[in-house]
């Protein structure tokens, strides 16, 4: 179970006009500009739930995948993972979650993938036995025996997706976060990819929590759907609320909603 | 459960613990040493050229010697056991910590955040994630050296002298590994290297080629009480040449790796500190 309460992030971010003058003028002065990346934010998420974490860019969705993850810590606030503190105890926290970032590899780019998932095992200490079973039906559900001989910087892009994907649950998570999973990928491996997580919460019951710009990958996985805008949460429901009393596709839908936000 | 029976279980987890860490270390080095030799012209002109750039070093103090007998009292082949043993302690260091010299990448990229969400201690995924075999170009011409400086340093060897220059490398790989880690640590804070730091470290394997002494008394006292190079170079080749008979002089190298408390804990402030960046 997943719960965050009244959890605020904030950032400084460094402003400079263009140009090379105003670039050297900041090297002394420099003005900072306070972002809220997360202002008040609460929800719980139960075992086994998937939820679609959806908002514009910039909306504070990364921010929230990572205090969860561990890797930021909230200003104030209290975040609770399966009754840990993520940013307490790290190294026991992280054994029981994977996370997939879209945008980042976690493969080594010149060694066949299969190389880097036995560096996994090593790293989370998976035994023998766990790591084949894991191994063989990821497998056999992300059609992965053609890839595992290849380096990782020979892959398409949908082919380094689904071993990015594999190998964040080599450890058989409990949860599992994805930052945009689908990021750039064609249909093919886009349907792929969620037939997977489908399959995946169906058999293991892991928790899945996606952040994503695509409205088919809300559509068709999760249920519920959390709203961020400005750091704020604005909806917490599931999908037919969002569609009530509108027929038109789901992107306007959406962008509707936004604007009704004006975020 | 006896409490002898429960310190046993301890032990033992502790030991499990090492051993796989152990493990893991060497499977980082196995998958970096695969991934280097993907690119094999590199790696042969890396090493060569490595090993050719501390070869002139050597030169430039062989021709020194060639028209002055000695440096402020120190021979040639004193000088050059002092230097062998500092390039030893340095090319060990870089092999094994110089993981922290692309940290900075690392840190501005954003490519830290994983290392965070895997249950392994940060430094040694950092380590683990870069180890420079290439430098075992270096490495080669400081064992070529080290021997050569042996051999040729006339030093009459008895078990605390042997101790000693064991002593003597082994601070020295501590004290380099530290500065490493401190220039990582920086960057958390710069979110970019720090190319003052080199002073401390390259600059640091080019003039330790002379006993820090040699440099006045201001230099000496800087290197044993700000960064401890003498407390690994100096004193203990006094107690080696013969020059001084106090036993205290020999363990001096193991004093030094107070150096590594600070850096470490400069480390855990700045991991505190890391802001991820966008998306």
């Amino acid at each position: 179970m997943i719960t965050m309460e009244n959890v605020c992030k904030t950032y400084k971010i460094a402003k400079r006009n263009a140009g090379f003058a105003q670039a050297c003028k900041s090297l002394f002065r420099r003005e900072y500009e306070t972002i809220r990346a997360l202002n008040d934010v609460s929800f719980t998420i139960g075992d086994g739930e998937m939820v679609g974490y959806i908002g514009p860019n910039g909306a504070g969705k990364s921010s929230t995948i990572k205090i969860l993850s561990g890797i930021l810590t909230p200003d104030s606030g209290t975040v609770l993972v399966d009754g840990r503190v993520p940013q307490k105890n790290r190294i026991e926290h992280v054994k029981h979650i994977g996370v997939v970032f879209g945008q980042r590899s976690q493969l080594w780019w010149d060694v066949p993938v299969i190389d880097s998932f036995e560096l996994l095992k090593d790293i989370y200490s998976i035994p023998e036995s766990d790591y084949k079973n894991n191994l063989e039906e990821l497998k056999e559900l992300l059609d992965l025996s053609e890839l595992l001989r290849s380096p990782a910087r020979q892959l398409s892009l949908g082919q380094r997706m689904r071993c990015e994907i594999a190998a964040s649950l080599l450890h058989s998570p409990r949860i599992l976060f994805l930052d945009e999973p689908t990021i750039g990928l064609d249909a093919v491996s886009k349907l792929a990819v969620r037939d997977f997580i489908l399959k995946l919460n169906k058999t293991h019951g892991t928790t899945v929590i996606l952040t994503t710009h695509d409205m088919q990958d809300i559509e068709a996985l999760t249920s519920r759907i959390i709203l961020i805008g400005k750091g704020r949460i604005l909806m917490d429901g599931t999908l037919d609320d969002i569609k009530k009393g509108s027929d038109s596709n789901i992107d306007e839908t959406i962008a509707e909603l936004y604007r009704t936000y004006e975020i | 459960m006896t409490a002898s029976n429960k310190l046993t279980a301890f032990n033992n987890r502790i030991n499990n613990k090492k051993k796989s860490s152990i493990k893991l270390y060497f499977h980082y080095i196995s998958i970096n040493i695969r991934c280097m030799m993907q690119y094999k012209t590199s790696f042969f002109l890396n090493v060569t050229g490595q090993f050719l750039v501390s070869f002139t070093v050597f030169l430039s103090m062989f021709f020194m010697f060639e028209r002055f007998r000695s440096v402020e009292g120190f021979t040639y082949s004193e000088v050059l056991l002092c230097f062998s043993t500092m390039l030893l302690a340095f090319s060990l260091a870089e092999m094994f910590a110089r993981g922290f010299d692309t940290f900075s990448g690392m840190v501005r990229g954003g490519d830290f955040d994983r290392i965070l969400v895997r249950p392994r201690s940060e430094i040694m995924q950092v380590l683990g994630s870069k180890f420079e075999l290439t430098r075992i170009g270096r490495m080669l011409q400081a064992i070529v050296m080290f021997v050569y400086g042996i051999m040729a340093s006339g030093i009459a060897w008895n078990f605390s002298r042997i101790i000693t220059i064991i002593f003597m490398i082994t601070g020295g790989t501590v004290i380099f590994s530290a500065l490493f880690l401190i220039y990582a640590a920086l960057c958390f804070f710069t979110l970019d290297g720090l190319e003052f730091m080199n002073v401390f470290t390259d600059g640091a394997r080019e003039f330790g080629q002379y006993p820090t002494a040699i440099y006045g008394k201001k230099m000496l006292l800087f290197t044993t009480f700000v960064i401890p190079y003498s407390l690994f170079q100096y004193y203990p080749l006094l107690f080696l040449t013969g020059r001084s008979d106090n036993i205290i002089l020999m363990f001096l190298p193991l004093v030094a790796c107070w150096f590594m408390i600070p850096a470490f804990l400069l480390w855990k402030y700045g991991v505190r500190h890391y802001k991820s960046s966008g998306s």
